[in-house]
């Protein structure tokens, strides 16, 4: 059933395969960008009160919100001491004709998966420190992802929403007496460590096209994503989708993710981090 | 995360509302048509600390096929709130609340939509609550009106929506999250404005026949200032740009 | 009949555009006793007693004669499957794109339109009972090769059509550039080179967008004229 809805939308012509192919042998895409040019982002956070964090992240026409939410939970067994957190993202039928009403399904999980391995193996968020009582309670983290249009690069749109979020969440304090665990009035920023960025790459006629567009990801062999964390090192990385990638292809999708890593923390995510001491300060 | 629990007392006192509001007073409304690049319609809805966003897609072709109707399109409406829209984390999972407003809604929908000029077609509804904070159903039949039109579907007339609570033994009018559920009672309506024909009309709790019929007539005339802001923000997109080439002379509607 | 719109007013649904005893409800309208009111967004227009409404937004519904431009989605053992992006899927049927009987056991559709190519076809029936069925076998009809596909709101092709062809005819000439235009919203350029190429698109977007604003022939006709080629770079070829 959506067999045949997928089978309309995501089949494209060929004059546009061809034409985004011809186009790039040019140097130039279908929206008039370079191949290695990302669309603009504008990143909005606070805006859901009812959330200990949220961003709205726009790339493009892209759209995603994350919200995230925290609770006293337990920790997982074999990390007794650290705070847990956990992604999950949603393509809900808003975003797109394709999209259907129901449970997550394959692509709905890998981006979760990806978006949450950049943020954990980063070592984003000093995780000890939201230790409450060490083997009994700790904070637990939500990330929940949620598309709300989808004209490409849902994995980087995500991921910024997802950083963005826990970059200016606000958790409560509490007060440990013995086993008892009070909820404080004042809130406390989250611990960050790291900012992981995610660069997100579709390979189209043996190219490689940063940041594409949903046109652009129905022309593709198949996708490749890079999170970079401040110093440059590899934090995650996913090839996603059937087709192949050359080694030429890798070496330089790592120069382009680690230089476009660098713009985006600096113009998006540093002022965000700034912020936060101010407030810590003042 | 959960909200401060008031008496009765300190929801209406001396005239005012938790939220300095009167009785009969709507909370601030903000209207946006058009938002989404990939909807054929959609339409985003600030009320109160409601933060609403539906699109629409459709008439389209419906799958599996055997769900069509032969004369007509059905109307397909999904309502469901973010994890994070309400004050303790809500299961990604839709709940039974869920399910049953996103019954009620394609109920408020429907008799406006000349659905039998699309036989074997699906008109499908959206909503998804980003930020709730009580009348989540009102608003959102209002903004999918919106996204309906913006869609190009055609419709005998607009939908506006609008709840009646008792908080304090008074009527109020656009209740929020916590008159809500601390309030007596909660009656949410839906009316197509130029013949006040009631397309949704739900209650709970307590309330006298002359306060039922009271709140029916607060709620019909909170729709038809609500829907005075529906035909604006239609208009305001096409307006703005006229006027960037026309010079404004156009009056509103 | 009293009308209750100005010219060019934009109207919504529900509004009452007039009253009469003679009066027909046309396109974008509906009738309520002796009243038209409108089904859409849209500009509410009178010609004769008809009262319509050119609406603002909406899908493609085909109409029989009209020309569009579709997708190869699915190729079946006896036909083809067509998005015309339109509520319903179209049918292109063998005898309809050959003009001959059809052996399926001889030969495979897959060569005459495979899945991916597009095709201009003309709407040769639809009814509520049946899907759209579609015909190539016109003159100036059948799969298209090279350039590039635009796509544009339904609702807005007859401004980029103009009175009689007068707006596209225009940029057709300034461009160089060939020019195929559905009716459902897809439009088909191919020029000498793509900077002709994307003067269209341009003049196509900001069409797109102005349709409902008066003045705009001519601000297409200088955007068209300031860059485009003159008569005598395109007599050259």
């Amino acid at each position: 059933m959506k067999e045949e809805r997928r089978r309309m939308h995501d089949v494209l012509s060929e004059i546009e395969r061809r034409f985004i192919v011809s186009l790039a042998s040019k140097e130039r895409r279908v929206d008039g960008r370079m191949l290695k040019e990302m669309r603009p982002v504008t990143i909005e956070t606070g805006l859901i009160k009812k959330a200990e964090g949220s961003a709205k992240v726009s790339l493009g026409e892209t759209k995603v919100i994350a919200g995230v939410k925290a609770e006293l939970g337990s920790p997982f067994p074999d990390e007794p001491n650290k705070g847990v957190i956990t992604c999950n993202a949603e393509l809900i039928p808003l975003a797109s004709p394709v999209f259907e009403v129901g449970p997550p399904q394959e692509d709905a999980i890998e981006l979760a998966r990806v978006v949450d391995r950049g943020i954990r193996e980063s070592e984003m968020i000093n995780l000890e420190k939201l230790c409450v009582i060490p083997g009994e309670k700790v904070w637990v983290l939500f990330v929940d992802l949620y598309i709300l249009d989808d004209n490409g690069n849902l994995f980087d749109a995500s991921s910024y929403a997802a950083v963005a979020a826990l970059l200016t969440t606000k958790i409560p304090e509490v007060e440990v007496n013995g086993d008892n665990v009070v909820i404080q009035d004042e809130r406390m920023l989250l611990p960050i460590d790291e900012v992981p960025v995610s660069i997100t790459f579709s390979r189209v006629g043996g190219r490689l096209f940063l940041d594409p567009t949903i046109d652009e990801e129905k022309a593709m062999d198949c996708r490749f994503t890079i999170v970079t964390d401040k110093e440059d090192n590899v934090v995650a990385v996913q090839k996603s989708g059937d087709g192949i990638l050359s080694e030429r292809d890798i070496s330089e999708a790592l120069e382009v993710a680690i230089e476009k890593g660098r713009e985006i923390r600096e113009k998006h995510f540093y002022p965000i981090l700034k912020s936060r001491e101010a407030e810590a300060h003042g | 995360m959960s909200i401060k629990n008031y008496s009765q007392e300190e929801l209406f006192k001396d005239g005012v509302r938790i939220d300095g509001r009167g009785a009969n007073e709507l909370r601030p409304i903000k209207l946006e048509v058009g938002v989404l690049s990939r909807a054929d319609g959609s339409a985003y809805i600030e009320q109160g600390n409601n933060k609403i966003l539906v699109a629409v897609y459709g008439p389209r072709e419906l799958h599996p096929k055997h769900l069509a109707r032969p004369d007509a399109a059905i109307l397909q409406c999904v309502y469901r709130m973010a994890t994070f829209s309400v004050d303790e984390r809500k299961s990604p999972a839709p709940s039974r609340r869920e399910l049953e407003l996103s019954k009620v809604i394609r109920g408020a929908l429907a008799p406006a939509i000349f659905l039998k000029n699309f036989p074997r077609s699906t008109i499908d509804v959206y909503i998804q609550v980003l930020q709730a904070d009580g009348g989540t159903r009102c608003a959102s039949i209002t903004a999918a009106s919106l996204a309906l039109a913006d869609a190009g579907v055609p419709m005998r007339d607009l939908v506006a929506a609008c709840a009646v609570g008792k908080v304090n033994g008074t009527l109020v009018l656009d209740p929020n999250d916590v008159e809500d559920k601390l309030g007596e009672a909660d009656m949410p309506l839906a009316l197509m404005p130029r013949k006040k024909l009631i397309t949704l009309l739900q209650m709970d709790g307590r309330m006298s026949k002359e306060e039922f019929l009271e709140a029916c007539r607060m709620a019909i005339n909170g729709c038809m200032e609500i829907y005075k802001l529906q035909r604006q923000a239609l208009i305001k997109r096409y307006m703005v740009i006229r006027e960037e080439y026309e010079g404004g002379e156009e009056e509103d509607a | 009949m009293t009308i209750y719109f100005r010219k060019r007013q934009i109207v919504l649904p529900g509004e009452v555009l007039a009253e009469g005893n003679r009066i027909k409800p046309g396109e974008g309208t509906f009738k309520e006793a002796n009243k038209i009111l409108s089904a859409v967004v849209g500009l509410a227009e009178v010609k004769g007693d008809t009262v319509f409404v050119v609406p603002l937004e909406g899908v493609y519904i085909p109409r029989p004669g009209d020309v569009v431009i579709g997708k190869i989605v699915n190729v079946k053992l006896t036909s083809w499957d067509v998005d015309i992006l339109a509520p319903y899927l179209a049918t292109l049927n063998p005898v309809n794109a050959l003009g001959k009987q059809f052996d399926p056991i001889k030969n495979d559709l897959r060569r005459i339109y495979d899945v991916g190519d597009i095709i201009v076809a003309k709407i040769l029936a639809f009814d509520r009972t049946q899907p759209p069925i579609l015909t190539t076998k016109e003159r100036g009809l059948g799969k298209l090769q090279g350039g590039r596909l635009v796509r544009m709101m339904p609702t807005r092709i007859p401004r980029l059509i103009g009175r009689r062809g007068s707006m596209i005819n225009m940029i057709k000439k300034r461009t160089g550039c060939q020019i195929v235009i559905g009716q459902n919203g897809l439009i088909w350029i191919s020029g000498k080179n793509i900077e002709d190429e994307e003067l269209v698109v341009r003049a196509i977007r900001q069409i797109e967008r102005e349709a409902h604003t008066s003045g705009l022939t001519d601000r297409i006709r200088a955007l068209i004229y300031r860059n485009g080629k003159k008569e005598e770079d395109l007599n050259e070829h």
